[in-house]
């Protein structure tokens, strides 16, 4: 892997070197062959690059800029047909700040994400520890936790919808066996947003149990009969041994969590709507309420709360980007 | 050298071909997405919310044969009703909408808005012979945007069996009181009451809309004492255990499930559901929703709307026209709304629709008591009434605020 690489790096770097000494000489007496070599290995880089910069430009600068674009203006359906939408600023920002749904859906953003980001990781992070002893069916039990991660979120949101249910579902029928009066899952403004958490950690547990599990193979063995040696008991063994050695592998698997977790839609839209009232609206369901849930869209708006929303995961990938350089350095 | 010069030549060119295939492609789609709309004469393209009805539908055959007697080919695409506001304004801002547009009625008043659609004077459509409680969902500023393909609207069904043993007669269930008595009788029967849909979508709007109106309220002051009865009418049920608590979660189609159980004397659903309620396997009967102090409450039209939207050929529009006045032609019309399980928009195809399904009757009387939810020249105001009363219903039915407070802030925010 490495040598070819190398073989297709080699000779570039050398025939530009060659080319740059050797170039100026000739050229003089024998025109336009020899004075393209350069021109066209510009081409050729050009050519490399055209795709990426094609692509890069096409799908994510446009689309980017478009949506700053639509939330620095006041964009009725008409102005948005039409054309000559006035700019107005950080007028939508300011109003979307002001807005009495804002800052209830920034406090659902940040426990939603906080408490499935938690709880996604611990309960990951056990399995992942729990699996890497290989015992019987040790492969078939780890196989089985993957379902929630194969299923489209659309089968397991309405899933949890269904068994939620208030009359019917078979939360409440189990509860009822045991005695417990029935718990108004998606219709009580208090427990909305609860069950969409629980909902969203099961289907979060999964791509932490891999992430993590691959991770605990890099630990070396060695480490762990070592520390077996010097008396450590398992818990020391994970405090001192395992968690610490995770730590890179944790930082990612936290990260793209969160960026996942900001944006969840489907599961909160499919199992409540952002409702009853606000109760379980996040910033992701409130821009496309904003944007896409009336019958009347409000573009500029919903495209502020979506660049917010933007913004924050940006904050916290500089974060973590800073955060590995230091461990680097150090 | 000379072996990384030809190595150098084949990977330029190998790049060359990639964005030369790549280019030729983009041109490749960007050409035939034009032509499929646009300039293209002789075909013309018909976007639907149908998206039940595949090729072979009666439906696709109906436009297919429009198509053939106006001597064009029909390009038909179907969207999800939801997707066809943003499709329609996208495609309007590139410059591709579709010929023929058929569309929720109230978005109509949207587009218009939004300069999307072409009116009648523009494009000569016949709208005379529909009833003026249906056009006028598609009329705005003393202009009409299209004209209606079919009506549903919203009424009570019920279980008889369960009626029965509870002793309701359903005859006598006229206004408020008599339908609160009689859910008073099913709870105490052992059944369960009436179930509906109060989500926190414009599905929740239209379904309270009925109870709304019934009590003598205007969309244009939701913190009237009309309103906050009709809002307490909806709290009471549930307070009383005659409406499941999950009807703040519920849609039309999931209240339609809860019905179907079986276990539910009444639900508040549409005309649609009249084929599932033949499948449901128990008797049933149909009633208008009544108003408060008696008499048929008005229900909100559904349905959608046959409009012609603007293109920068207007030579197009002629054919456009024919095209609609074929789909809207009384028999067409019949068969059109018998598929979908609509009520025409005209009273010589209504008539036809009851001699051939006496069914039918209860849901011309509930439609002919309709009206649109963006006439009373509210037009583009009514999405932003629409939200905020759905949030004041789902406020006061979960309890966090009492109907009056929810509304008079619903009020509020509906006219800052």
């Amino acid at each position: 892997m490495t040598d070819t690489t190398h073989m297709a790096e080699a000779p570039p770097a050398r025939a530009r070197r060659g080319a740059a000494t050797a170039a100026p000489a000739p050229a003089a007496s024998a025109g336009p062959a020899p004075g393209g070599k350069p021109r066209s290995q510009q081409w050729t880089a050009w050519g490399f690059l055209a795709p990426v910069v094609i692509y890069l430009g096409v799908f994510y600068a446009y689309p980017l800029y478009r949506n700053i674009d639509l939330s620095l203006r006041d964009y009725t359906v008409r102005t948005f047909v039409q054309g000559g939408a006035p700019f107005t600023g950080v007028q939508n920002y300011s109003d979307v700040v002001q807005d009495p749904t804002f800052w209830p859906a920034l406090l659902h953003t940040v426990i939603f994400t906080g408490v499935s980001l938690f709880f996604q990781y611990s309960i990951g992070l056990a399995l992942a520890v729990f699996f890497v002893r290989h015992f019987p069916l040790s492969s078939v039990l780890r196989a089985l936790f993957l379902v929630p991660w194969l299923l489209p979120l659309i089968v397991s949101a309405s899933t949890w919808s269904w068994m939620l249910s208030s009359d019917s579902g078979v939360v409440n029928a189990a509860l009822h066996t045991v005695g417990i009066g029935a718990v108004n899952w998606l219709t009580s403004p208090s427990w909305s947003l609860v069950s969409v958490i629980v909902a969203n950690i099961w289907i979060g547990v999964p791509f932490n149990l891999v992430v993590l599990y691959s991770g605990l193979q890099t630990i070396p063995a060695s480490l762990y009969e070592a520390a077996a040696l010097d008396g450590a008991n398992a818990w020391q063994r994970f405090w001192r041994i395992t968690f610490p050695l995770l730590r890179p592998v944790s930082a990612i698997t936290l990260l793209l969590g969160l960026v996942y977790t900001l944006k969840v839609f489907d599961i909160i839209w499919i199992m409540t709507k952002g409702g009853p009232g606000d109760s379980s609206t996040t910033l992701a369901t409130w821009s496309y309420r904003l944007g896409f849930g009336n019958l009347l869209p409000q573009f500029g708006p919903g495209s502020a709360v979506g660049n917010l929303l933007v913004l924050i995961a940006l904050v916290f990938g500089l974060l973590y980007v800073r955060v590995q350089r230091r461990q680097n350095a150090s | 050298m000379n072996r990384n010069t030809s190595r150098r030549l084949a990977l330029a060119s190998l790049a060359v071909a990639v964005i030369l295939t790549g280019a030729s492609a983009c041109g490749g789609s960007s050409g035939s997405s034009a032509g499929s709309s646009g300039s293209a004469a002789g075909t013309y393209t018909v976007w639907d919310p149908y998206p039940q009805f595949d090729a072979g539908s009666d439906w696709a055959k109906l436009l297919n044969n429009c198509g053939t007697q106006a001597g064009v080919t029909i390009k038909r695409t179907a969207f999800d009703t939801s997707d066809l506001t943003n499709k329609t304004l996208l495609a309007a801002q590139q410059g591709n909408s579709p010929d023929v547009l058929i569309v929720d009625n109230p978005v109509v008043s949207t587009l218009a808005e939004a300069g999307v659609l072409t009116t009648t004077d523009d494009n000569k459509i016949d709208t005379s012979q529909v009833l003026p409680n249906l056009l006028g969902a598609g009329q705005s500023g003393g202009k009409t945007y299209g004209t209606p393909i079919g009506a549903n609207t919203l009424a009570l069904y019920y279980n008889k069996s369960i009626l029965k043993a509870a002793g309701v007669d359903s005859a006598g269930i006229k206004d408020w009181a008599s339908l609160n008595a009689a859910l008073a009788k099913v709870k105490a029967a052992g059944k369960k009451g009436i179930t509906f849909s109060a989500i926190g979508t414009e599905e929740g709007s239209f379904q309270f809309l009925p109870w709304f109106w019934g009590s003598g309220a205007q969309l244009t002051d939701l913190a009237s004492n009309q309103a906050v009865s009709a809002v307490t009418l909806w709290q009471n049920w549930l307070k009383a255990g005659y409406a499941p608590n999950s009807v703040i979660n519920n849609t039309q189609t999931t209240s339609w499930q809860e019905f179907a159980t079986g276990q539910y004397a009444f639900a508040e659903n549409g005309t649609w559901q009249l084929a599932n309620a033949k499948k449901a396997g128990f008797d049933y009967g149909i009633l208008p929703i009544p108003a408060m102090n008696g008499g048929t409450a008005a229900a909100p039209t559904g349905g959608e709307f046959v409009t012609v939207p603007v293109q920068s050929d207007k030579s197009r529009y002629a054919t456009s026209a024919k095209l609609v006045s074929c789909l809207t032609s009384a028999e067409n019309l019949l068969t059109t709304d018998t598929t979908l399980s609509y009520v025409a928009p005209t009273k010589a195809v209504q008539d036809k629709q009851v001699a051939a399904n006496p069914d039918l009757a209860v849901w011309v009387q509930a439609v002919a008591a309709a009206k649109g939810r963006t006439g009373d020249n509210l037009g583009t105001k009514y999405p932003k009434i629409s939200e905020q009363l759905w949030g004041a219903v789902q406020a006061a039915l979960t309890g966090s605020q009492s109907p009056k407070d929810a509304l008079n802030a619903a009020q509020a925010a509906a006219t800052k």
